[in-house]
């Protein structure tokens, strides 16, 4: 049982890297001038959601597994998702919106933020391979 | 630039033997050549390049006070006089010392006495200003004087500070003005004259950047190069001689000023006198005695008699003591109070080496030549030879006593004196604002530093202060102080306690700072009402900045109406390759085919093509090209700028016309302004034009050429909106205009009967922008209530009953995203939505009544009362402001709003509509617009404030440029600026003009980078840094909330004042101090927070609020003041003086008068310009002349409570307020609606609330926030 969750947790957390990368390249690109604010941010936006669901199904798995560690490793980064998701001005397309995306450094935060997630993830992955692993010798 | 950088002497009657190369080349072309001929466009050329550039861009190839050459020499420049001026004084400085003979300076007696002393004065006669090239010698004399004393203290200070960058105008004006004094200005500007050569980009150097960056020793060699020291090395030839000479004088002037270093400035000055009659040793010794002097002075009561011992200590000319009466009789109790705080301050000021003025620039330069000229000739260490009574004497004695007793000096600074005995005061003043730190001297100086400006017959004074403080560097950085300042620096630096000097108001409005640049950069700068820095001194490092708590940012106003443009037609138009900026006066050119990008340093080629001066003829001067020559320039672009082809001009109106609208009547006003305009839009040939109204249904009118009558088409579905005849509604105006006319008059009665009061702006907009999207152009919509079907529709959100109780505002931003995602899509296609929005009037509905739901709008409209203040439609209305701002906002369009808004019960809205739809429809307008804002490598743009979308990190997309619209933007510095004393930014505007061309205006502004705080004090330009706080603080009321904002705003002067406060180290911790640049900083900030836009209390609508938020993102910074800060005048007694002459008409100039009703006197009467609006109250006991010559009333119980109009009447007194009052409605755009005010009238409250220096509400009084500020701060 416990291996399936975390095999599950594995997948899902290769799925989040992949869109931390997407996330990574997608705003070097509007940096650089490549796409323009509109449609980067209407990609991204795109992927706001389900990165949220992605990421909160894993901590709640956790929860429920009783991974306590891994859960509270969790928690703030899914709280943090939520609470960006929740306080997007009424006027604005989404996290991302393309009139204020060059302003205040925004794109810089944003970037930021998708590199910690990416180094999070990362991490998470690393360590669900290992509990996997455990999980399976242990079965 | 040809020239060496050290070879030419400006003057050069002893260096045109040097020069040739350069001069030779320079010569030829000087001025604008009578036949201009450029490549493409001969005629525009000669426009766009009137005398005026002419000269500047000789000024630019070469730092014009260095060109002997061209216009130059024909007619003496500015410059070259105050060279004269400048022999003068390095003469008069010679006498200083020795002189014993103080009164009756004459002219006369100066001349023979410095050619004794130098032995080698030119038999010139010597009138001031007159000879300039004829003395080389003193001329190099004072320059080297002044550079040998600063650059050792401070050798690490950038070149710019040197330079006092004196506009050369006012020196000659001083010099003319006042003869005597003049040598003592003189000295300042030299050294303002002799600075651009350094630090401009000399040719040849190779980089001149390098010498820019240069440390003050080098560009003392420098200077000596480009002044040819003459005074050491009477063979001016020579120039390694001359890059030895500095040398040797830095070293003897050195020891002259090094053992004062350490003591006061004070004391150091009169040490350098001595010192510099040639003996070092003396200098001790004196400078032992100065000591003394001063302990005197602050144990003994008597000033004068102090001053006097001092004097005779240092064995000066009684001249001394002619000038200190007038100091001493100011205000003899106060000195010796002051002057143990002074002193105090002073040495504290040293301390920590804030640049504070020294207090007599005169004295020192004086000394410092003195001392040089003692080094030179040991013959001249004369120290009691040449009685030379002169002015100078006269200067020089009020100097001196300012340096012993810097409270006097100070005290006597007032204004009164300086007034009534110019030349004696004169001297005195500079001194006064030398001393940084005194206080309580100043709560008397305070006033007449006010007051100053105001006096028109010193229209030039403020410069001469200015002025001086440039030889305040000199002393300063001789005795120790950091010597940074340029000219205006002192003035700007000079404490100020807040709570103690009640009238900090100029009387004559503030003009934005002048960036400490030398001055031919100065020249060249960009216009500030088109572009300017919140800081003229851009700090070195991000770090600075920050402790320096002020914003930094950038006020645009690109698009400006220019009354003179030089418009360049090229094929190739210069950029830098790299980073793509435009060839700017500020790049250097390294040699003939290269030029060095002043943005990102790389270093391009300078193409074939710009090789030839079209304007001059002439070959192989590219720095003479008018990119080069002006700060502004037009060009015409080619096709590489173009995406498509230039699109044609491309106007669709979009009506209200549901029953709301019709009974607002707006509809008539607007369909009669178009009729008359239609004619004036600004467009070619191919303009198009089109109209669709909506009510509940969108209808679109059919306009096709051939037509016998519009045909009018209902779209009823307007969830699915689509375009029934996409050909034939957008239309071209010449073709069709008899149908267009027909509409137009038909129009505002087809709708006369309807009962359909909804709304459906969204899908309107929607086909409006279908219809655009192929061609892209202006939308304007006309709008009075809340969109209530269809897509888009909103809901009302404002509970008017919870204004009164949260300090919260909620609904500042947008509650749906439909309107930003159609703006979005319109600026895409290139479209801009125009928004205005006139609230409907509702009489009916008193305040106290709970608020009619929307649905309820139409209801009362019928009813016949006297109240105008109708809240229904405006509430209905309100909300369009919250969200549809945010369709002008990102379309670059532009917002209008009248409130209450009914052609019968409003008429001056109505009146306003009209003229404001006059102004709109016949403006200039740019489409497809885009602006890049580039500023040199390590800046950075932070954030965006105005309408458009932020394409990229420096690019702005603009579907429509108007010239009314002003941006502004903050920056943050990425990278340290160290290696760099200049800044520049550059703003780039594409956009495709009516007549279909397309072209790029570009805008360059050159700024001084700093490395001491005290310095980006001194360089603060307070009008734009709160026009950009006051967008900061929008944006903060939106993303977080309005008192969030308050209290930003609040913290904005705290911090900035106590972190000043702790630079300058004050004696008095207690008093709120600020320095002058910053003086009007708490005021200005005061005024912000009683804004509409910032406002707490139940009397401000939402509307009314979002309104005056987006006037703040939108305007350009001079209307933004007037919205802030309204100038108040009294007009009752307007007077000719000061009047101003424009276009044959004499506009008299009142005096400002403060915000507050104690300046309201019922005997009088006021105006006030508050922007939009125009006020004039009446007291109740006003002159019953003006009421009867202005007002055309027999007396003030017959005016009526509403008038908005001047009757035309044949007086005098009503001839002066007319044309007053159209010279200021012409200043702006929009015309302002004036309202004439008795006193007991209601609508007084209006008027009231806009003096923001007396309590309201719930607002604190100015000295009431001061007090709060003071507590902050100590806190």
């Amino acid at each position: 049982m416990e291996a399936v969750v975390f095999v599950f947790s594995l997948i899902d957390c290769c799925a989040l890297i992949f869109l931390s990368v997407y996330f990574i390249i997608t705003l070097s690109d509007l940096e650089c001038d490549y796409i323009n604010a509109r449609s980067c941010c209407s990609k991204l936006n795109k992927w706001v959601v389900p990165e949220l669901i992605g990421h909160t199904i894993v901590t709640i798995l956790m929860l429920i597994s009783l991974h306590w560690f891994i859960f509270l490793l969790n928690l703030p980064v899914a709280t943090w998702n939520i609470y960006r998701f929740i306080m997007v001005p009424s006027g604005n397309m989404g996290v991302f919106d393309p009139t204020e995306i060059h302003n205040r450094g925004q794109l810089k935060s944003h970037m930021k933020e998708a590199m910690i997630k990416l180094g999070f993830h990362l991490l998470c992955f690393f360590m669900y391979l290992y509990s996997m692993i455990l999980a399976l010798i242990n079965d | 630039m040809s020239a060496p950088a050290g070879a030419p002497h400006p003057h050069a009657a002893a260096a045109s033997a040097r020069i040739p190369p350069r001069l030779g080349a320079a010569a030829a072309p000087a001025g604008p050549s009578p036949t201009p001929h450029y490549q493409n466009g001969p005629a525009q050329n000669q426009m766009q390049f009137p005398p005026g550039y002419g000269l500047q861009s000789q000024g630019y190839v070469v730092p014009s006070g260095l060109y002997s050459q061209g216009p130059g020499k024909s007619t003496p420049l500015p410059l070259e006089s105050q060279y004269g001026t400048d022999y003068h004084s390095g003469h008069y400085t010679v006498p200083t010392q020795n002189v014993t003979l103080a009164p009756g300076p004459s002219t006369v007696n100066m001349q023979p006495g410095s050619q004794q002393v130098y032995g080698r004065g030119p038999p010139a006669p010597h009138t001031v200003g007159s000879t300039p090239g004829s003395f080389p010698g003193g001329v190099a004399s004072s320059a080297s004087h002044l550079h040998t004393g600063r650059p050792q203290p401070y050798s690490s200070f950038g070149n710019h500070y040197n330079s006092p960058g004196i506009p050369s105008a006012s020196s000659s004006i001083a010099s003319q003005g006042f003869p005597l004094t003049s040598g003592h200005y003189a000295m300042s500007t030299a050294s303002g004259a002799v600075y651009p050569s350094v630090s401009y980009p000399s040719v040849p150097a190779g980089d001149p950047y390098g010498q820019v960056f240069t440390s003050q020793s080098t560009s003392v060699i420098t200077q000596f190069k480009d002044n040819s020291f003459p005074g050491q090395n009477t063979a001016v030839d020579h120039p390694p001689q001359q890059r030895l000479s500095p040398v040797g004088y830095s070293a003897s002037s050195w020891a002259a000023p090094g053992p004062q270093s350490t003591q006061d400035n004070l004391t150091q000055n009169h040490i350098g006198s001595l010192a510099t009659a040639g003996n070092t040793s003396n200098a001790g010794s004196s400078s032992c005695a100065e000591k003394q002097n001063i302990q005197l002075l602050k144990t003994s009561p008597a000033p004068p008699t102090v001053s006097s011992g001092s004097i005779s200590a240092r064995t000066q000319p009684p001249a001394d003591r002619a000038t200190e009466p007038v100091a001493s009789g100011t205000q003899p109790p106060e000195l010796l109070l002051q002057e143990g705080m002074q002193y105090g301050g002073y040495v504290n000021n040293q301390a920590s080496s804030a640049p504070t003025p020294s207090s007599s620039t005169s004295d020192d330069e004086e000394e410092e030549e003195e001392d040089e000229e003692a080094a030179i000739d040991s013959s001249s260490t004369t120290s009691s030879v040449s009685p030379v009574p002169n002015s100078f004497d006269v200067l020089e004695g009020g100097s001196y006593p300012g340096d012993t007793l810097d409270p006097l000096s100070s005290s006597t600074t007032s204004p009164a004196p300086a007034l009534s005995v110019p030349q004696a005061t004169k001297p005195a003043k500079p001194f006064g604002y030398g001393y940084p730190i005194l206080q309580p001297g100043y709560q008397n100086v305070g006033l007449s530093s006010g007051a100053q400006p105001s006096n028109p017959a010193y229209s030039g004074f403020q410069q001469f202060a200015q002025q001086y403080p440039g030889m305040n560097q000199l002393s300063s950085s001789l005795s120790g102080l950091s010597l940074q300042h340029s000219s205006q620096q002192p003035e700007s630096l000079r404490p100020i306690n807040l709570t103690q000097d009640r009238n900090i108001l100029p009387v004559t409005p503030v003009l934005a700072p002048v960036p400490n640049l030398n001055s031919d950069l100065k020249k060249l700068n960009c216009n500030p009402d088109s572009f300017r820095c919140t800081l003229t001194n851009i700090p070195q490092t991000q770090a600075l900045l920050n402790k320096a708590k002020l914003p930094l940012g950038l006020l645009l106003h690109p698009f400006r109406d220019l009354t003179q443009l030089p418009v360049i037609t090229s094929s190739t138009i210069v950029r830098c390759r790299s980073c793509r900026t435009y060839i700017n006066p500020f790049v250097s050119f390294i040699d003939q085919r290269r030029w060095k990008c002043n943005l990102c340093y790389r270093v391009n080629d300078v193409p074939e093509e710009f090789m030839y001066n079209p304007l001059t003829r002439s070959y192989g001067e590219p720095h003479k090209r008018p990119e080069v020559q002006n700060s502004t320039v037009e060009f015409i672009a080619s096709s590489d700028y173009m995406l498509r082809p230039p699109q044609p001009a491309v106007y669709l109106f979009v009506f209200d016309v549901s029953h709301n609208a019709v009974e607002a009547g707006y509809l008539t006003i607007v369909c009669q302004s178009l009729l008359e305009n239609l004619d004036k839009l600004p467009g070619d040939s191919r303009t198009r034009i089109g109209f669709i109204t909506f009510d509940s249904t969108v209808h679109f009118y059919n306009l096709q050429e051939g037509l016998s009558q519009p045909q009018m088409l209902i779209v009823s579905d307007i969830d699915d909106i689509f375009l029934p005849t996409p050909d034939s509604l957008l239309v071209n105006l010449h073709e069709s205009k008899e149908l267009i006319k027909d509409l137009l008059s038909a129009l505002p009665n087809m709708f006369t009967y309807t009962r359909e009061t909804h709304s459906a702006l969204g899908p309107a907009l929607q086909a409006a922008f279908k219809l655009m999207s192929p061609t892209g152009g202006r939308v304007s919509v006309f709008q009075t209530q809340l969109p209530s079907l269809g897509a888009g529709l909103l809901q009302s959100r404002e509970d008017p009953n919870q204004r009164s109780s949260t300090k919260v505002v909620q609904h500042l931003g947008p509650a749906t995203d439909f309107y930003k995602k159609l703006a979005l899509d319109c600026s895409g296609q290139q479209t801009a939505v125009d928004l205005l929005n006139a609230a409907v009037v509702c009489p009916g509905d008193s305040p106290g009544e709970p608020w009619p739901s929307l649905s309820l709008a139409a209801q009362p409209l019928l009813k016949q009362t006297t109240v105008l203040l109708a809240f229904l439609a405006v509430l209905a209305h309100m909300e369009l402001e919250d969200h549809e701002t945010c369709m002008s906002k990102y379309s670059a369009g532009c917002i209008y709003y009248y409130p209450s808004f009914h052609h019968t019960h409003n008429p001056s809205q109505a009146e306003k509509l009209q003229k404001d739809l006059k102004r709109y429809l016949t403006r200039k307008i740019g489409f497809e617009a885009v602006m890049r804002i580039r500023c040199t490598k390590g800046l950075s743009i932070h954030t965006f404030h105005g309408n458009f979308f932020v394409r990229s990190t420096d690019l702005l997309s603009l579907a429509n440029i108007n010239p009314d619209a002003g941006f502004a933007v903050q920056m943050s510095i990425e990278e340290n600026l160290t290696d760099t004393s200049l800044v520049c930014f550059q703003t780039a505007l594409l956009y495709t003009s009516s007549k279909g061309e397309r072209r790029i205006r570009v805008h360059t502004l050159c700024l001084p980078v700093v490395s001491s705080l005290a310095d980006v004090y001194a360089g603060v330009d307070v009008q734009a840094a709160i026009c950009l706080l006051a967008n900061m603080a929008v944006d903060r009321s939106i993303s977080s909330s309005l008192s969030d904002a308050r209290d930003a705003l609040v913290n904005a002067v705290v911090d900035s004042l106590s972190a000043y406060s702790q630079t300058s180290s004050t004696s008095q911790q207690s008093a709120l101090i600020a320095p002058t640049s910053l003086k009007l900083f708490p005021l200005y900030v005061l005024a912000l927070l009683k804004q509409k836009a910032f406002r707490t209390g139940t009397s401000t609508r939402l509307d009314d609020r979002v309104f005056a938020m987006c006037q703040m993102k939108c305007q350009p910074l001079v209307h933004l003041m007037k919205i802030i800060h309204p100038n108040l005048y009294r007009i009752d007694k307007l007077t000719d003086e000061g009047a101003i002459h424009v276009s044959d008409r004499i506009v008299p100039q009142p005096p400002l008068q403060k915000l507050s009703a104690e300046k309201l006197t019922r005997e009088g009467a006021f105006l006030m310009d508050a922007g939009s609006i125009i006020y004039i109250w009446i007291g109740k006991s006003c002159d019953n002349n003006f009421i009867k010559d202005v007002l055309g009333y027999p007396n003030y119980a017959s005016v009526p409570q509403k008038l908005t109009h001047l009757p035309e009447l044949d007086t005098l007194s009503s001839e002066r307020t007319r044309s007053f009052l159209s010279w200021l409605r012409d200043n702006r755009p929009l015309c302002p609606i004036l309202h004439v005010i008795k006193d007991e009238s209601p609508a007084k409250t209006d008027f009231f609330q806009h003096l923001v220096e007396d309590r309201t509400e719930a607002a604190f009084s100015y000295y009431e926030f001061l007090l709060h500020v003071q507590q902050q701060i100590c806190k």
